[in-house]
């Protein structure tokens, strides 16, 4: 079974499934993942989900028989924190002690034996990333005699202490259906935590009544009960801890991790290194992969061809190549980029650098109103916007989190990659700075910037507009550097670009089918001055064949001389007809009407249709243009779209796409919200339709001005 | 002395919160009475700091480590 474990708290944000088979007298075991926590008192999304799900607190959903509680070993006081509130629900526990080896490192001895009993729980020994003591973790969950932990052994400061009893006796007498053991959490995390209260409300009214009375009563004595669970846990645990761990390093002395640190985050080339990091990336993405699209690109070229010459001809065999092919394989030549960029942020989560780099841009972050906690959703929103708004769950602040859901669309997803590589690679010069630094990847790396630029200005506004009020809270663990487990970052590379990939693809097949029909039906009357050229055309090839036949040529060699002589003229004579075509047909129509609206902004007909068929999905204009262009354009010397595009021209033969229209395009594409998927996932994570009206409403506004100003003072300034 | 004052590489061990009601996430994480902190590095651009305790790295806003008053400075 294959499990995404990323360095980094709170990576695992939705609850993952998979099964084992257990001891033959079981049957199967189905395992349930919990997003990783530090706590079960539910203060945020993902510690809301995990403590609902251990809690059977799910509708239809039973409680767990056995939890595994995984623990770091070079960290156990505060893994074992989390262990200890696992113990007091009253279900069997086994504790999986991971990174062993970390701990080793660390000069940590961990007496296993002696932890068991004091713990009264199996504790298993583990480094997970090895494959070291799964098999007696395995053997564990397949024990039926798993013990239940032992009565609780640690204790509340008094003035808490007595009025639990009580509490739980309400909760119970209200609540008939209340495992037995589980009630004292259960009192404990209403006296914490408010979402717990509302949990209850309708279901344990008088309960809530009671606790709320409760509360009042502590706040009176100024008894602190909030922090009565923590003292109490941490009073137990650390002498526990100090008895079980023979530290054979003087605490004090530096480790390596400390040492890569000193460099990594150092004052000046922390920084430094971060936004080298970054820049190389994006050269990456664009440079490296290059060799595998061109090999992608004349296959799909390939099977067009062949498809082509094996089929009858008809509408079917155009579809499939005109439409399907063309569309599918003009997005299939961006996975080697997206491949790429999956891997390079798998290997940021893996070492834990992730975490430095929130820890970094932290101050900046806070500037606009993020946290450091913000980066990574963000971050990951360079690979796709819907894994990064689903991150966003682990930012404990609501605020924050809306926020950071708000602007995460704005990060250039890889879906914009295929645009920004098709127009920057066919309008914008070649050649390099200090003979490293390509304009192309440059012109790639400002996309990136003005995306990131523009969601801190965003986050800046809806702070101060929209959340006016006090800075979020941050607090965040810098994990100890790992080296990467490369199949760990394959698998999730192959994993998240397959998601990519199947969305998309969905989405791209549907549509290329409707654009190519859309762009051919309906079948539009020829225009009579065209259909006239025509007929003037073959009277003069006729013509022509005629006087060579008199002159003493035989009929069929006349015929080739005459054929090649007059080419371009009935390829041009093709390309009007088809064109006129395209121009009449459901796209050309919608195209022309969006075209006053769009024509400031540079974009004629074409890119207009393009645009539409692209708010579904960014990626799709490919496919469209792909479709608009080899529907109006026979020429099958030059396949690639991009040359297509180059080739364009208005009817005053002034060409349609200028460097200056390439980069209104692209600035449009870096800020308009077009992704169906988005919007969808915005309206699941904040539960409303609003934010998600507000979030494609904002950013296609950004998008039109931003587009029309750089085209209308481009101009002004004579570069058009 | 409040936590955001100590010097890179000073220890101390943790009095009490200046506050009435401490940040519940920064309690489970350990930030209690008693508890030794090290003050490791501030950030590049001089907030957030990095703090080593109970044997691992946790990263405080200036905001958050001014609330947390401490003692025996060494």
């Amino acid at each position: 079974m294959r499990q995404k474990v990323g360095n980094y708290p709170g990576v695992t944000v939705e609850r993952k499934i998979g099964q084992m088979p257990g001891s033959h007298t079981q049957g199967p075991i189905e395992l349930i993942d919990l997003p990783g926590s530090y706590s079960l008192s539910p203060k945020s999304l993902d510690e809301r989900i995990a403590y609902d799900v251990l809690s059977g607190h799910l509708p239809g959903e039973a409680r767990p028989d056995a939890v595994v509680c995984v623990a770091d070993a070079s960290n156990l006081e505060r893994n074992l924190y989390l262990a200890t509130q696992v113990l007091d629900l009253g279900l069997p526990v086994i504790i999986a002690l991971n990174m062993m080896d970390a701990a080793e490192e660390a000069g940590l001895q961990i007496n296993i034996p002696l932890l068991q009993e004091k713990l009264g729980v199996p504790v298993v020994p583990m480094v997970a990333s090895q494959n070291d003591g799964l098999g007696k973790l395995k053997y564990q969950m397949r024990r039926l005699d798993l013990p239940l932990p032992a009565e609780r052994q640690w204790s509340l400061m008094p003035a808490v202490d007595v009025e639990i009893a009580d509490l739980i006796a309400e909760l119970q007498a209200e609540v008939p259906t209340l495992p037995a053991g589980q009630g004292f959490v259960e009192v404990l995390q209403c006296l914490t935590s408010d979402l717990m209260m509302e949990f209850w409300e309708e279901r344990a009214p008088l309960f809530c009544t009671k606790v709320a009375a409760i509360r009042d009563k502590l706040d009176a004595q100024k008894a602190p009960y909030q922090q009565a669970e923590v003292i109490g846990r941490y009073s137990w645990l650390s002498p526990l801890v100090a008895q079980c761990v023979e530290r054979r390093k003087d605490p004090s002395q530096k480790t390596t991790s400390d040492k890569i640190d000193a460099v990594l985050t150092h004052q000046l080339f922390g920084p430094v290194l971060f936004g080298l990091l970054l820049l190389l990336i994006f050269q990456a993405v664009f440079t490296w992969a290059t060799p595998v699209m061109d090999l992608i690109e004349g296959g799909v070229v390939n099977l067009g061809g062949l498809v082509r010459s094996n089929f009858p001809g008809g509408w079917i065999t155009d579809m499939v190549v005109d439409g399907v092919i063309a569309g599918v394989g003009n997005v299939a030549v961006f996975l080697p980029q997206i491949l790429l960029l999956f891997f390079f942020l798998g290997l940021m989560e893996d070492t834990g650098y992730m975490a430095r780099s929130a820890f970094i841009m932290d101050r900046v972050m806070s500037k606009v109103g993020l946290s450091g906690g913000s980066v990574v959703p963000l971050l990951s929103s360079f690979a796709c916007a819907i894994p990064g708004i689903m991150a966003a769950r682990t930012l404990a602040n609501p605020k924050d989190r809306l926020i950071t859901i708000m602007v995460a669309p704005l990060m250039s997803c890889s879906a914009r990659l295929p645009v920004y590589t098709l127009f920057i690679a066919a309008f914008l010069p070649t050649g390099s700075v200090f003979g490293i630094i390509t304009f192309q990847g440059l012109a790639m790396f400002s996309m990136y910037l003005l995306g990131t630029v523009m969601a801190f200005v965003a986050a800046f506004v809806l702070k101060r507009i929209v959340f006016k009020g006090e800075s979020s809270f941050f607090a965040m663990e810098l994990p100890p550097y790992r080296v990467p487990r490369f199949k760990q970052i394959f698998w999730r590379m192959i994993d998240r670009s397959k998601a990519f990939v199947v969305r998309a693809g969905k989405i791209i097949f549907g549509m290329s089918i409707v654009l190519w029909f859309m762009a051919r039906y309906p079948v539009a009357e020829m225009d009579t001055t065209i259909a006239e050229q025509r007929i003037e055309a073959e009277a003069t090839y006729f013509a022509h064949v005629d006087s060579l036949v008199a002159s003493g040529m035989p009929q069929p060699m006349a015929e080739i001389t005459v054929d090649e002589r007059m080419a371009a003229t009935f390829q041009r004579q093709d390309a009007a007809e088809a064109g006129y075509l395209v121009e009449h047909s459901i796209i050309g129509r919608i195209g022309k009407i969006l075209e006053p609206v769009m024509r400031p902004l540079g974009f004629d007909w074409k890119i207009s249709a393009g645009i539409v068929s692209a708010f579904a999905a960014r990626e799709v204009i490919i496919s469209a243009l792909a479709t608009i262009y080899s529907v109006g354009d026979v020429d099958e010397d030059s396949p690639l779209l991009r040359e297509k595009l180059k080739a364009d021209r208005y009817a005053d033969g002034s060409p349609v796409y200028t460097p200056l229209v390439a980069v209104s395009l692209l600035v449009f594409f870096v800020l308009a919200l077009q992704c169906m998927s988005t919007l969808a996932i915005a309206r699941r994570e904040t539960n409303t339709w609003r934010w998600p009206a507000v979030m494609w409403l904002y950013m296609t506004g950004l998008a039109y001005l931003f587009s029309l100003v750089i085209y209308q003072g481009g101009q002004a300034l004579g570069l058009g | 002395m409040t936590l955001n004052e100590l010097k890179p590489g000073e220890m101390a061990v943790v009095d009490g919160w200046l506050t009435d009601q401490p940040p519940l996430r920064l309690l489970e994480m350990g930030l209690l009475p008693g508890t030794e902190i090290q003050l490791i590095r501030f950030a590049p651009l001089g907030d957030p700091i990095d703090f080593k305790m109970r044997g691992y790295h946790l990263s405080l806003r200036k905001t958050e480590a001014a609330m947390v008053r401490v003692r025996d400075i060494r």
